[in-house]
């Protein structure tokens, strides 16, 4: 794989799998659940080959747990799964956010609630990897659109992860995890790969949880001499639980501020804008492939479009969409789901333009004609 | 054997003390007794500081020492 | 005396448990026997779950672990897995070992994985208040069974035993002597290793059954305590209320992560 740039045809799943790998994950628990499985088969393939450890636990609940403990005995650690297992690895995944530990989970999303559509295309989880679990909590969730964009988020994923201390969601739906896509991979050797900030005091002064300028604090692993205590329970720096408002404070703040503040940093998307555009498009995952193409179709017809198309669907990019919002007259938002991103579009619209949804929850991809259609409708209005 | 009567020593930490009785049961020579929240020491000639109420205190508030 | 301040976090005593509460001799136990062991605390991660007993994990100077209700083994098996060369121990409650984390132990137990489970068994939910418990025996007063348990009670060592744990004991507070030699034989075993400790609640269990306090407790369990040997030479009936203590199974097999990196090592020599 080194050094060079390969042509390869390959799955969603598959180019997640490796990117782990080049990724620098050397840990994976996960438990089979379609349409997510072949990442874990994979990797149980080849972890083991490149000195990494692959295990497949009892459920979805004890893998969270596992990567968890995984990535504080010091390596890179993953899970997959999809909704019904997403759903129970919840509370774990809590935990990650409060204690920092950084992990990365893959949901590869289907029809929902529930059992729902098994095999089928969804982006029914957006609301649920941001407010899953209990409690106000950081999180990072990216959103590929294509199998060369799985490859390089989930490197990225792990490279966020690690950088600020928190989990990151790789949310994929199941178009993407299963499409094969002839892709150019980049050049292993020149991907930037993070790792964690150890500290450089020693033992005796080293506060796990500290105060620091940045808000992250450095993180060393279990058995390499810094002997400290993790805990779900709220902490102050050292790391023990407390019941001081003020420390509260302090800590859920920062905990909170964490992501927010590095937003510029972690947001990653395509703005495309057509000067004097009046309609703007939201999208994200696999349904911005349908807009790719309503948008040629459209622009080839003379209809300017502003297009944002987000590979980082939280933190939300709130600021970017305000923007939009002041110049165009009407967002479109498609998504496989009943309008989950649209709400959070006109909160940060704020009221300055019309947001136009366009749904579909039957397991089927949105046409691109259909968004072309609205495009038309608009733009004679 | 020893035949000199030295006194072995029975130190009580008052703050960790929970006054559970357990040392007290454990004793096999009533040496200890409860007094109020705390233990008491109330015969430390019987003491053989055999460290059944150190091994069984929960709290690491009653430290024997053996006189030698 | 044995010097517990090489293995505590001095400034966290008094320990947070009931006057009476066992817990504290089963962890004295266990820091006994980590120094018989030789081990260094660099060496070691303790893990534990959600619960009174829990809590131990807080006062003890390793690289220490305190995760979500039930998935203390979980969050183990992933830190084994990484840094097998790691002495694991897990600390956890009957509740949080064999009600909502019951999956992870059987199949921890399964594996063979090389976790050290010390699981304090006080029949009742403490934290909660005093909810039965999978071990509050039959006819047992629990917050939530105010006319009495009509359960049936886990006999969780012999759950390790049946699932394929290499080691399983069971001891008291009462016997700390015993207990010492069987948590220092389980983390020094190579396989999953439990250690069932009897540990009284006088607070959330004891007083609604009317059994006295802590120490009248601990005094109980004397009464009720059979050895293994003794046990073999008695008849099922005589057993019935009694609580067989000692070295209930001790077996050599392989190991889940020692198989693990032997594959490795294969395969990483295969691709050379
Ligand atoms: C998911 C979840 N469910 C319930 C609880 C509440 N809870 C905390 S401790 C506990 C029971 C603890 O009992 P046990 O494991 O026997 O420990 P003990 O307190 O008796 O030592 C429960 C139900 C929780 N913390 N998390
Ligand atoms: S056993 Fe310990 S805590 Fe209990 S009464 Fe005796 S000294 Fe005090
Ligand atoms: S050392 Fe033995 S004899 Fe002395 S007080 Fe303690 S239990 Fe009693
Ligand atoms: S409630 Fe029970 S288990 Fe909890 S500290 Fe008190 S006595 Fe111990
Ligand atoms: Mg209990």
């Amino acid at each position: 794989m080194e050094n060079q740039k390969q042509v390869r045809v390959m799955t969603g799943n598959e180019a997640c799998a490796e990117g782990a790998i080049v990724a620098g994950c050397r840990f994976f628990a996960g438990y089979p659940i379609t349409p997510s499985s072949e990442i874990a088969e994979i990797l149980s393939y080849l972890l083991p080959k490149v000195g990494g450890k692959f295990i497949q636990m009892e459920d979805e609940i004890a893998s969270m747990g596992a990567i968890i403990g995984g990535s504080l005995a010091g390596a890179k650690a993953m899970t997959a799964t999809s909704g019904p297992g997403f759903s129970l690895k919840q509370e774990n995944l809590g935990y990650a956010s409060l204690a920092e530990v950084p992990c990365v989970v893959v949901d590869v999303m289907r029809g929902g609630p529930s059992t729902g559509l098994p095999t089928l295309p969804s982006q029914g989880d957006i609301m649920q990897t941001r407010w899953g679990t209990h409690g106000d909590h950081p999180i990072i969730v990216l959103m590929p659109s294509g199998v060369r964009e799985v490859f390089e988020l989930t490197v990225r994923a792990f490279n966020l992860a690690e950088r600020y201390r928190v989990p990151v969601v790789l949310l994929m739906d199941e178009i993407i995890a299963h499409v094969s896509e002839k892709v150019t991979l980049p050049d292993v050797s020149e991907l930037e790969i993070v790792e964690r900030t150890k500290p450089t005091i020693p033992p005796e002064e080293f506060l796990p949880y500290q105060m620091t300028e940045s808000d992250i604090p450095p993180f060393v692993s279990f058995g390499e001499g810094y002997r400290y205590h993790v805990t779900g329970l709220v902490h102050d720096e050292t790391g023990f639980p407390t019941n001081n408002n003020e420390e509260i404070n302090r800590f859920l703040n920062r905990l909170n501020r964490k992501v927010i503040r590095y937003k510029d940093e972690i947001i990653e998307l395509e703005n495309e804008k057509d000067e004097g555009a009046r309609i703007g498009i939201f999208s994200f995952g696999s349904t911005s492939r349908s807009a790719r193409q309503a948008i040629a179709m459209a622009r080839d017809k003379g209809i300017k479009i502003h297009s944002i198309r987000t590979k980082v669907i939280w933190p939300f990019p709130d600021e970017q969409i305000l923007e939009m919002a002041e110049n165009v007259d009407y967002i479109i938002v498609p998504e496989l789901n009943f309008g989950q991103v649209a709400h959070e579009v006109e909160w940060a619209s704020r009221g300055k333009c019309e947001v136009i949804k366009i749904n579909r929850v039957d397991g089927e991809p949105i046409n691109p004609l259909q968004i072309l259609e609205t495009i038309e409708k608009l733009a004679s209005k | 054997m020893e035949k000199t009567k030295k006194l072995h020593k029975i130190e009580i930490i008052e703050e960790l003390c929970k006054g559970c009785d357990i040392c007290v049961q454990f004793c096999p020579f009533d040496v200890l007794a409860m007094n109020g929240p705390v233990v008491e020491v109330v015969n430390l000639e019987k003491c053989t500081a055999c460290g059944l109420c150190e091994l069984h205190c929960p709290d690491f508030a009653i430290i024997v020492t053996k006189n030698k | 005396m044995f010097n517990y301040e090489k293995y505590l976090r001095m400034d966290k005593l008094p320990l947070i448990w009931c006057a009476g509460c066992g817990d504290g001799i089963v962890l004295k136990s266990m820091l006994r026997a980590i120094d018989r062991t030789g081990l260094s605390k660099d060496e070691i991660a303790m893990v534990s779950g959600i619960g009174c007993s829990s809590r131990l994990t807080g006062y003890v100077d390793f690289n220490t672990l305190h995760t979500t209700h039930g998935r203390a083994i979980a969050y183990a098996t992933g830190i084994k897995m990484v840094k097998p060369e790691m002495t694991v121990i897990v600390v956890t409650g009957d509740g949080d070992a064999t009600a909502i984390g019951g999956n992870h132990y059987i199949h921890a137990a399964r594996r063979n994985i090389d976790l050290t489970v010390i699981l304090f068994n006080n029949h009742i939910y403490g934290m909660t208040g005093g909810q039965v418990s999978p071990t509050t025996p039959g006819g047992f007063f629990a917050s939530t069974a105010p006319y009495g348990n009509q359960d049936n009670a886990f006999n969780i060592s012999g759950l390790a035993q049946a699932a394929g744990a290499s080691f399983v004991a069971r001891g008291t507070v009462y016997d700390a002597v015993k207990l010492d030699r069987m948590i220092e034989k389980a983390i020094l075993k190579k396989g999953f290793s439990v250690v069932e400790v009897m540990t009284p609640c006088p607070t959330a269990f004891g007083r609604r059954n009317r059994l006295g306090n802590g120490a009248k407790m601990i005094m109980d369990l004397k009464k009720v305590s059979v050895s293994v040997e003794k046990a073999a030479k008695m008849e099922v009936e005589e057993l019935n209320d009694k609580i067989v203590t000692g070295i209930l199974m001790d077996v050599d097999k392989p190991e889940y992560t020692e198989r693990y990196l032997k594959l490795m090592e294969k395969l990483q020599n295969q691709s050379k």
